[in-house]
């Protein structure tokens, strides 16, 4: 049963799986608007989970302080709507490009610096990243120290609000995908593979395995930085720990999505994505008061039952049943 | 023929061990050159100085003429001066073509030229070194489900792929079924001859390496015992002493 309607989406071409999402997702705010923030904020567990997955996925390297980038890209977004002075849409636009680059200075630099160790140190290491930043951030009040920062109010009108983040999300989303998707194809994705597989064989090959390893970082750092402008003004308030540097939450999803998903796959992070954010929200809904042990549960059970992710599980079950590629 | 590595006096302590003790070797261009020597005599010391693995503690290595001895890994390799492993290592998560794909000389530009070149050139090349090991049918398959012997040849050929100048082989032929060793043979003299690629070889397998190498160190205790021709260094006393026993 299964197995057979496994066969049967793997008979539909990618393109053709590609339109219908678009379709859908097009589609999805105005059939269903009360649901538009919640389904904007799915757009950003799946940046959260690709990105996530570029290093922890293709590269092999756990980080634990992607959050980092995140809450950089909340206040350098926040901080650019609150001072330039520009008109609402201008300043957010330039405040969105800073928040992606400021998030790709802060990964070069911390690359630069934590790249060279491997395995579970650079784990560790990373670990210590959103802590840090979350307190250094409650400290400083240019940005509000520990009481954050309010976001300018959206001009438009009633109801538009939703809408227009939904499609702001959709599109980073969509645009990390494909620079991701086709990233992978390349022979720098090739590349990050063989890091993954074998470091040390990769650099007696000549590789030029650090600044593959930055670079990389600072690609997935871009798209997350980018969300996480967008994501401080969905949310119209900024909490140093809560919310930016928010490492309990979105540190933690954003691995267990991947995961969930299946690492080192282009569609395993976002399939990953869409079942932890529902599944989460029906947690909300219908658990509450015991949510979090449910989620809690959920995360043991991911871990015992899929730990290869989804996409792995359905590659062993091809593997198994001699079904071929589509 | 010129001199392609000079390797000068070069030690390597291990705390208060010396595992390389004023080391020096040559290898020719085009030439095969073996190197000997009983177990924990040095010689894969002497490869992971040569490939830059570990800064040395004296002495000095030259490739092409230019000192490498301060060079990293990876800036020796571009520079054409490849090894394979004794424990065997490829990407094992990775098809064999793809391995093959990365290995090439293309892999080792910058992110850049990593972007411009996509993931499909060189594949005749590839396939064509897949088949000259005899891996052309499993080209599809995961390189981690090959048999070790198998992923010997695969890492052979990868190492091909790269167009090295000179490559270091550490004991190509261990854990090879005794029945494929003498096609691996030909296929070492065959790269060495028709892509002319120069080969220092460590080997245990005293037949083997006495039918393929012109010039042979034998090493000991860290120090070089014998250097020369195979029939001179096989008959030599201190070489039939150190694997054999003192009388």
């Amino acid at each position: 049963m299964i197995d057979t309607v496994l066969d049967r989406i793997r008979a539909i071409p990618e393109a053709g799986l590609l339109i219908g999402l678009l379709v859908i997702s097009l589609a999805a705010p105005f059939v269903m608007p009360s649901l538009a923030t919640q389904m904007a904020f799915l757009w950003l567990m799946v940046v959260m989970s690709q990105t996530w997955d570029t290093l922890g996925g293709q590269l092999g390297y756990n980080s634990f302080g992607n959050v980092l980038f995140f809450g950089v890209g909340c206040y350098a977004a926040a901080v650019v709507q609150r001072d330039s002075g520009l008109p609402y849409y201008d300043a957010l636009a330039l405040g969105l490009v800073l928040a992606g680059f400021m998030a790709v200075l802060f990964a070069l630099v911390f690359g630069f610096a934590l790249l060279g160790i491997r395995g579970h140190y650079f784990a560790i290491a990373t670990l210590g990243l959103g802590i840090a930043a979350g307190e250094l951030a409650a400290g400083w009040d240019y940005i509000g120290a520990g009481s954050g920062m309010a976001m300018p109010l959206y001009p438009g009108g009633i109801g538009s609000r939703e809408l227009f983040f939904y499609f702001v999300m959709f599109g980073v989303a969509t645009a990390c995908f494909f620079t991701l998707r086709w990233l992978y194809g390349t022979r720098f994705g090739l590349a990050m593979n063989a890091i993954r597989d074998d470091e040390d064989k990769a650099e007696a090959m000549g590789l030029r395995t650090t600044s593959i390893k930055i670079v990389a970082w600072a690609i997935s750092a871009f798209y997350l930085g980018v969300a996480g402008g967008v994501a401080g003004n969905m949310l119209g308030f900024i909490d140093p720990r809560d919310v930016a540097f928010s490492g309990a939450t979105f540190g933690v999803w954003m691995v267990l999505m991947a995961i969930l998903g299946g690492k080192g796959t282009l569609w395993g992070p976002v399939i990953g994505a869409v079942i932890f954010h529902i599944t989460k929200e029906l947690f909300w809904t219908y658990l509450l008061g015991w949510q979090r042990v449910a989620l809690g549960v959920l995360i043991v059970v991911i871990v015992l039952f899929f730990p290869q992710g989804i996409m792995g599980w359905v590659e062993a079950r091809r593997a198994k049943t001699g079904g071929q590629a589509a | 023929m010129s001199l392609l590595l000079d390797v000068r006096a070069v030690t390597k302590r291990y705390g208060g061990v010396v595992a390389n003790d004023g080391v020096s070797l040559q290898v020719r261009e085009g030439e095969i050159a073996g190197l000997i020597g009983p177990n924990g005599s040095g010689k894969s010391t002497l490869f992971g100085a040569i490939c830059g693995a570990f800064p040395v503690d004296g002495g000095e290595i030259f490739f092409e003429g230019t000192p490498v001895s301060h060079l990293r890994v990876g800036a020796i390799a571009r520079r054409g001066l490849v090894r394979t492993y004794q424990q065997t290592r490829i990407y094992g998560e990775m098809t064999c073509m793809e391995n093959m794909r990365i290995s090439s000389r293309a892999a080792q530009g910058n992110f850049l030229s990593l972007l411009r070149l996509k993931a499909r050139g060189h594949e005749q090349h590839a396939e064509d070194l897949l088949a000259f090991v005899g891996l052309y049918e499993k080209r599809l398959e995961k390189a981690g489900s090959l048999s070790f012997g198998q992923q010997k040849l695969l890492e052979f050929a990868m190492a091909l792929m790269s167009e090295p100048k000179l490559l270091l082989l550490d004991e190509p032929t261990a854990g090879i079924n005794p029945t494929l060793i003498n096609g691996l043979i030909d296929r070492l003299q065959r790269a060495n001859k028709e892509l002319g690629v120069t080969l220092l070889v460590i080997e245990h397998n005293m037949r083997v390496i006495m039918n393929l190498a012109q010039h042979i160190t034998c090493l000991a205790h860290g120090r070089v015992l014998a250097s020369g021709a195979p029939e001179a260094v096989r008959n030599d006393p201190h070489v039939l002493d150190a694997y054999l026993g003192a009388q």
